[in-house]
């Protein structure tokens, strides 16, 4: 790992920090709730990411099935919220 | 694992800073725009270009430490673009109904469907 593509990655990962945090300041602000699940589900997906780049950081295929564990469960919360949202209840 | 030229480490530079920056004017939109249909839009961004630039950024780095073609990265691609439209559809049904029942100004329901 030279030191010009470790720095690349952590560029990158404060990238998604600062996007994270935009998207928090949306979360906590509203001003309804169909925004609060849109800023959770891009948290979720910018989480993913930055797991996915620190597997290149650190030249390891375990982040891999992390992020995948963390997108499947992003879209299942996403989709309940969703769900109750429209109908008030998950299942019906 | 071996180290890998100097070009994979300069594309897959590019393509990790370009995945950061696509996310961080997304993330802008979502905080910027006014009004929530407008507001769908911009983490699309994240979640196609994104997503594709990181796992090919993975497949290229991998492929050239290990020697061999490592596409399993790509199944978080395959994942993410099945479900994503789905929440998406869901989450603007749900906001359309909501706003409706507020009285806002919204279209109306199409014919006789039960939304």
């Amino acid at each position: 790992m030279s030191s010009f593509l470790s720095l690349a990655t952590y560029v990158t990962i404060g990238c998604y920090a600062a996007a994270m945090a935009l998207a928090l300041w949306r979360l906590l602000r509203g001003p309804s709730a169909q925004d609060r699940v849109l800023a959770l589900d891009f948290i979720y997906v910018n989480g993913m990411l930055v797991v996915l780049v620190l597997g290149i950081r650190y030249a390891s295929m375990m982040y891999f099935e992390a992020a995948l564990l963390i997108a499947l469960f992003g879209f299942v919360g996403s989709t309940a919220l969703a769900k109750f949202l429209l109908r008030g209840e998950v299942i019906e | 694992m071996s180290a890998v030229p100097q070009w994979v480490e300069i594309a897959v530079s590019a393509l990790l800073l370009m995945s950061g920056g696509l996310s961080l004017v997304a993330a802008l939109g979502l905080a910027r725009l006014e009004d929530f249909f407008q507001r769908m839009h911009p983490p699309a961004l994240a979640y196609t270009w994104g997503t594709w630039c990181v796992a090919l950024a993975s497949i290229v780095y991998f492929s050239a430490s290990e020697g061999r073609l490592t596409l399993h990265v790509w199944a978080i691609v395959v994942l993410l673009s099945i479900t994503m439209p789905v929440t998406t559809i869901l989450l603007a049904r749900a906001a359309l109904f909501r706003q409706r029942q507020r009285g806002e100004n919204v279209p109306p329901p199409l014919g006789n469907e039960t939304d």
